[in-house]
């Protein structure tokens, strides 16, 4: 539905926006590749010069990479299941007629508002602190002994904090997909005999599959990212060092540049597996 | 005026070439039907000439001038879209003079423009209402009023009345005639439906697949089909084919009558057939028939009064004058 | 049709949409909750949930020890500035994928997603010398440009999905009209995604303001925005809770008032424009 006239227009206009992302993503990922290769230590004695692999092969043969790598995953997975699973429970029983679901609903979607710095800050000290904390609090109610959450749970506690964060939007997309439901499909299904159970596996879960995906795919692109929950709380002790931490620490805080970088590349090349897997799905669910 | 002519226009998407090789004129003043089954190529022939879309090949002319690479702003054109493409957020008023706006006309023209198209498309009283709050009809009179205040050299009109139901459109049918007779400006619309390519045209051009089947005016059509699928399309119900040996009396491969074009009678005739199904329209009274030998079906038209039933033996007599010849190629034979 | 619905039915779901909805938000209540106590209250075995002396005290000490508005400010400059310049560069391109499709765009579409994905930490360095060299280290300008590039694949693709909605014929109708390219973005087009680009806007804001990666480590103490700001508190103030309570709560207020008064487009906006 074009002519050349429009066409060449909208190359023109696409022009910014592909220009600078390409910039954005090719300039320091060029810097990146060319320090991943040489011994580069900053503050003591800057660029000596280039070692070929060396970097890549220390980053993989340290006894933290592996560790690193395994966080990660069962940081982003175990968010993901967790918000994608209640998300879906909470969707569909906020769906349910009831009275004041405009309240709950705010308070409901509350948490995406809040900085990652504050919830993690508010978490680590006002709740999960193992003397003051409001768990502890709780856990002497009952007699219990008060859990040391970060220290002894803490890959579980961070999983908690980021899930909450993200509940909300999991809810959210989930619920406006749960609305967009045909009645009908479901009332054709309840005589056609289904039961509850029949009909939430093989209509509402069909439906929301949709829906599903783009929660997966835009909280993954998130949850890589993730770095001030683990900054603000453990500051990557305890087990809790993800790969991109790993890599933040060797950059900053033991400045070795060629290390880190090497690691930046592992990790981009770890993110490019995931994004091709994920866009594969996305892009067939786009033109559903 | 308005004079458009298409010299040897091609478009193809991609491999896919949609319009071969066309040359069309319409005059100036000229209210031309292009009308074809869906997939004919006849909307794309109109954006083609609206700028809409690209020609891979060949001219467009409009009042003598080449307006082949003209965008579609620079042509001097209206358009009414097939789902009328009003402004949501835009007052009607506002709808009418955004070209005017666009065209950088004064404002007190505009207004009295404005008020002359709401007054002839009785409009007036919802000037101030955005289109979300009408009815499909005044919908359909806001798109035409927006394209009649441009006072363009043409108007194109995109299958305009298939969202509207049945009764409005007979009614907006005859609203455009006049539209026609009164602006006497050069008008192209495009419609699946040959009923509404009878009723309005100067010229009917008909279209498959990019091809024109035929040119003329509704009663040239209908008189002298040119070939087999005018002949099929053209008219309602559509024309009786005939093969075989029935044909070959008439030394041509296939012979046509319409129904309307067959008598009916008790007493033996020509064709005898039995009926199937019998429509009743009050004024006339189409009968189905089966096993004449001929074709699968004869549809013929009798008057409303005449009775059969179903499963009764009829005699047919067709008028032989009334007999159009197509050859092996689907040509029509003089 | 809907069914009538027992009157015993909806008080279950009512209880139970809003218990779970007041634990979801309990975090956040009760941290508004300990910036009005005292330090010796907020940290009281058993908890106090209501009944204290409520104090302002703990703001005006905040205040005292870091310049707040300072960094409300910039977080204000940096969200606010990122999302706009976002929105000009990308306003053009969905309206070219929208309405001017190619067999590339969505390729486009995807890629521009996919540097979303690139670990900041891997160019950390390399941003952080580039920064130098441009003198924009520790400076909103800097930053401002940073996260629009961040947020511009969601900036682009959720106005894509909104452009997608409006039928091109009213674009076309627009062109017949003889409205020039930039009449028709600007007279038609926006006016018709109003609520696209509101919800857009939103949402971007909030991810500039909470962007804690970049913010934490491009800035020092000129451009530091709000996240930087709670950040300091992380040790040893962070066992201060009705201090650290009241510095939190000054740092989300600015938001969670915006997402009060703007519900119906941050709804819209929190679903990226994906799912209807």
């Amino acid at each position: 539905m074009a002519t050349q006239h429009s066409r060449s227009a909208a190359r023109m206009m696409m022009a910014p926006a592909v220009i600078l992302l390409l910039g954005w993503m090719l300039v320091p990922l060029t810097m990146t590749l060319w320090f991943s290769f040489r011994k580069y230590l900053p503050l003591r004695g800057g660029d000596q010069g280039w070692v070929g692999f060396d970097n890549y092969v220390r980053f993989v043969s340290s006894s933290s990479f592996w560790p690193a790598v395994q966080t990660s995953l069962i940081i982003v997975g175990g968010v993901l299941v967790i918000t994608v699973v209640f998300g879906i429970l909470l969707a569909l029983l906020l769906d349910q007629p009831m009275w004041g679901q405009g309240v709950v609903r705010i308070l409901v979607i509350a948490p995406f508002f809040v900085m990652p710095t504050v919830s993690a800050l508010v978490w680590k000290n006002i709740f999960m602190d193992p003397v003051n904390g409001l768990f502890a609090h709780l856990w002497k109610f009952f007699g219990a002994t008060p859990v040391e959450w970060l220290s002894q749970a803490s890959v579980q506690s961070i999983v908690m904090i980021v899930s909450w964060q993200w509940l909300p939007f999991a809810t959210l997309i989930l619920l406006t997909a749960v609305q967009s439901l045909d009645g009908e499909q479901l009332e054709a299904s309840e005589m056609d005999g289904a039961k509850p159970l029949q009909r939430f596996f093989y209509i509402i879960l069909p439906h929301l599959a949709r829906a599903i995906t783009i929660v997966v795919l835009i909280q993954t692109i998130f949850l890589l990212a993730i770095f001030a929950e683990i900054f603000v709380t453990t500051g990557g002790a305890f087990g809790t060092k993800t790969l991109s931490y790993l890599i933040f620490q060797r950059v900053l805080e033991s400045q070795n540049i060629g290390l880190g970088s090497a690691g930046g590349i592992y990790a981009v090349i770890l993110a490019n597996i995931v994004a091709i897997f994920l866009m594969r799905i996305v892009g067939k669910n786009l033109d559903a | 005026m308005g004079q458009i002519t298409l010299e040897k226009v091609t478009k193809s998407f991609g491999d896919v070439e949609v319009i071969p090789p066309l040359d069309l004129t319409i005059e100036d003043g000229e209210f031309a039907v292009f009308v074809g089954p869906s997939g004919c190529g006849k909307s794309t022939l109109l954006r083609l000439i609206a700028g809409l879309e690209d020609t891979t090949s060949g001219k467009i002319v409009i009042d003598g001038n080449d307006a082949t690479e003209v965008p579609p702003a620079k042509r001097g054109l209206a358009m009414v879209f097939q789902s009328y493409a009003l402004y949501p957020h835009m007052s009607v008023r506002k709808n009418i003079a955004f070209p005017m706006k666009m065209a950088g006309i004064d404002q007190a023209e505009q207004d009295s423009r404005i008020q002359q198209a709401a007054a002839a498309l009785n409009l007036t009283d919802y000037l101030d209402r955005k289109p979300g709050q009408l009815s499909g009809g005044q919908r359909q009179r806001v798109a035409i009023g927006r394209a009649i205040v441009r006072e363009p050299a043409a108007f194109l009109f995109d299958e305009p009345l298939s969202n509207l139901d049945a009764a409005l459109r007979v009614g907006m049918r005859m609203e455009i005639g006049e539209l026609h007779n009164k602006l006497e400006t050069t008008m192209i619309y495009v419609t699946h439906d040959q009923v509404e390519a009878m009723t309005m045209a100067d010229k009917i051009v008909v279209l498959r697949a990019g091809h024109i089947e035929q040119v003329g005016s509704p009663l040239d059509l209908y008189r002298a089909p040119r070939n087999l699928f005018v002949a099929g399309f053209i008219g309602s119900p559509t024309m009786n084919l005939i093969e075989g040996a029935e044909a070959a009396k008439h030394e041509a491969t296939t012979i046509g009558i319409r129904p309307e074009h067959i008598d009916v009678s008790a007493e033996p005739g020509v064709w005898s057939g039995r009926v199937g199904v019998a429509e009743h329209l009050g004024s006339d009274t189409f009968f189905h028939i089966h096993d004449t030998g001929l074709a699968e079906t004869l549809t013929v038209r009798a008057p409303g009064e005449v009775s059969f039933r179903h499963g009764d033996t009829i005699h047919l007599n067709p008028r032989a004058d009334q007999i159009h010849r197509f050859d092996a190629e689907g040509l029509r034979m003089s | 049709m809907a069914r009538s619905v027992t009157t015993n039915r909806k008080i279950i779901n009512t209880a139970a949409a809003w218990a779970i909805g007041l634990l979801i938000f309990f975090p956040i209540l009760w941290t508004i909750l300990t910036s009005f106590k005292t330090e010796a209250q907020a940290i009281n075995d058993p908890p106090i949930f209501l009944f204290f002396d409520w104090t302002l005290e703990n703001y005006s000490v905040v205040q005292e020890r870091s310049n707040y508005a300072r960094f409300l400010w910039n977080s204000i400059f940096i969200a606010g500035g990122s999302t706009i310049l976002g929105l000009i560069v990308a306003i053009p391109a969905a309206w070219s994928m929208a309405f001017v499709p190619s067999k590339r765009t969505k390729d486009i579409l995807l890629w521009m997603l996919s540097t979303k994905m690139l670990p900041a930490v891997g160019v950390l360095y390399p941003i952080y010398l580039i920064f130098i060299k441009l003198g924009l280290l520790d400076s909103v300008v800097g930053l401002t440009v940073v996260l629009m590039l961040i947020n511009l694949p969601i900036i682009v693709w959720m106005l894509y999905t909104y452009f997608r909605e409006i039928p091109g014929e009213i674009l076309e109708a627009a062109r017949m009209d003889g409205a020039s390219l930039r009449s028709e973005i600007l007279y038609v087009l926006t006016p018709m995604a109003i609520p696209g680009i509101a919800s857009t806007l939103l949402l971007n804001f909030i991810l500039a303001w909470n962007e804690a990666f970049w913010t934490l480590n491009l800035t020092a103490a000129k451009a530091a925005p709000l996240t930087a700001f709670i950040a300091s508190y992380s040790s040893p103030e962070g066992l201060f809770y009705a201090k650290l309570s009241a510095a939190s709560t000054m740092a989300i207020a600015p938001i969670l008032i915006l997402g009060w008064f703007s519900q119906k487009q941050l709804v819209r906006g929190l679903t990226f424009g994906a799912v209807k």
